[in-house]
């Protein structure tokens, strides 16, 4: 298997892209490239680490690292859920619920396919179990945060409806049915497009990395698709146990909505 | 629902307090009406919405020797029903706010609404055409203890006669009425005692 290495100066030449975008905000007025270049050398630094780190994995083979490791994945992810939601919950919950769902479906979906699907030697080989988790937390981060921030928005948006429902007897699961159902369909969307689009409007990353790594396409396409099954299962599972925890925690014993249990609107 | 010999029973508070309201207690027997007066802001709403058990409170309250502790909040809140000045909509259409129509039917004639405003969407509704269908749909359920939070603010004077007339007769069927209401001419048609609110303390004064 044969692929073309890239040198530094190829990545500088793809840089200027972004700079582009950079002068096309500035340009059309738009604000956000304060936050693109941000971004953008945030990337390059992380990834530019993750690929030392992974090395050094890959060299130890260790149970305990790769764990360590999965679980300093795992606990950056919940600080991007967080950082996405406009009013996530008070306190300690608002980073514990989103990591806590993040950390139990990802880590069910890995072991699940480490153990059956993918089975290497040993189960734990950084090489398969650190990629997986990776691609399956992405996704599984973008469904948590996407369904806690939809039931947020809708419970305070429709606060009336959902103490209508209440002052008339209902439960607080008959109450908070529809702001969880539109929570969690919200939650689903990217995943059931990304299915959907796969392969026709969209080529995945990993397909098209182990393509160009000299993988038969055939065999690539198998990989994508068990992955893109792991994450499907993986987002389902997330966003369920995030938002069904959430609505749990924004009611009480007395089946009263307790907005005061979400962190005070920013600004004024 | 009520326990047997307790079809209508009365409506104790002892010691109600929450933040905004000082502690507070009073008895209102079945078949009465007691008007809540007030300025706006100065805690009607946070009185009834604690007798409901809708926002964090302490004090006891009961319903015929009842506690409500004794029971679930939903289970509560279906025998002491509060409906609010804005009330809320979780359905597209009127109907579907309504498991029985046909028990709503009359009371909607008796407010001067057509049958057919079932499939009028919510989005339609005037102030007034919800505060008057928040009312039916609080009426039908027949609970013994109705807290209505100025339920005729957004009415005109002769259909607000009618909601006082719907309520009125609810409450000669031994149910227990708490009206907040700004106006002392409806505290007087509708109650036969007052509550005033001022600055989060209640007091009993005369009507």
């Amino acid at each position: 298997m044969t692929y073309i290495r890239l040198d530094y100066g190829d990545l500088a030449l793809a840089g200027l892209l972004v700079v582009l975008n950079g002068g096309l905000s500035m340009a059309l007025e738009l604000g956000v490239e304060r936050r693109l270049a941000i971004a953008a050398v945030r990337r390059v630094v992380q990834l530019t680490l993750v690929g030392l780190v992974l090395t050094t994995l890959f060299a130890l083979v260790s149970p305990v690292w790769t764990g360590l490791a999965a679980l300093v994945m795992i606990l950056f992810a919940g600080h991007e859920i967080l950082a996405r939601q406009d009013r996530p919950l008070a306190g300690y919950w608002a980073y514990g619920l989103g990591t806590g769902a993040m950390l139990l479906a990802s880590t069910l979906v890995t072991l699940f396919a480490l153990t059956t699907q993918l089975s290497p030697t040993p189960w734990y080989d950084p090489r398969y179990a650190i990629p997986l988790l990776g691609m399956v937390l992405g996704n599984i981060m973008t469904g948590i945060s996407l369904g806690l921030q939809t039931l947020t928005i809708a419970v305070v948006r429709d606060r009336a409806a959902v103490e209508a429902r209440l002052a008339l007897g209902a439960t607080r699961r008959q109450a908070l049915l529809q702001p969880v159902r539109l929570a969690l369909r919200s939650a689903f969307l990217p995943i059931i497009n990304t299915m959907a689009a796969t392969g026709v409007v969209s080529l995945p990353g990993m397909m098209t990395g182990q393509i160009l790594s000299g993988v038969e396409p055939v065999e690539a396409v198998k990989y994508q698709i068990l992955i893109l099954f792991l994450i499907s299962g993986g987002t389902g599972l997330g966003s369920m146990a995030a938002v069904l925890g959430c609505a749990w925690r924004l009611t009480d014993h007395r089946h009263r909505l307790r907005l005061d249990r979400l962190a005070p609107a920013a600004g004024g | 629902m009520p326990v047997p010999g307790y079809l209508w029973p009365m409506l104790l508070v002892r010691a109600l307090f929450r933040p905004g309201l000082e502690p507070v207690s009073f008895e209102i027997a079945a078949g009465e009406c007691v008007a809540v007066r007030g300025a706006s802001g100065a805690g009607k709403s946070l009185l009834l919405r604690a007798i409901a058990d809708l926002d964090p409170n302490e004090g006891e309250v009961s319903l015929g020797g009842r506690r409500r502790e004794a029971m679930s909040g939903p289970e509560w809140r279906r025998l002491v029903t509060y409906v609010p000045a804005e009330p809320g909509w979780w359905a597209e259409t009127v109907g579907g706010h309504f498991t029985c129509w046909s028990a709503a039917e009359p009371l909607v004639a008796s407010l001067g609404l057509p049958g057919a405003c079932r499939d009028w969407p919510v989005l339609r509704l005037s102030t007034g055409e919800r505060q008057r269908l928040a009312l039916i749909r609080a009426l039908v359920q027949a609970p013994p203890v109705l807290l209505l939070d100025e339920p005729t603010s957004g009415l005109d004077h002769e259909t607000g006669l009618a909601a006082e007339a719907l309520v009125a007769r609810h409450r000669a069927a031994g149910a227990v009425v708490v009206w907040a209401t700004h106006s002392s001419g409806q505290a007087a048609r509708v109650a036969s005692r007052a509550l005033s609110v001022a600055a989060g303390r209640v007091r009993e004064e005369p009507l």
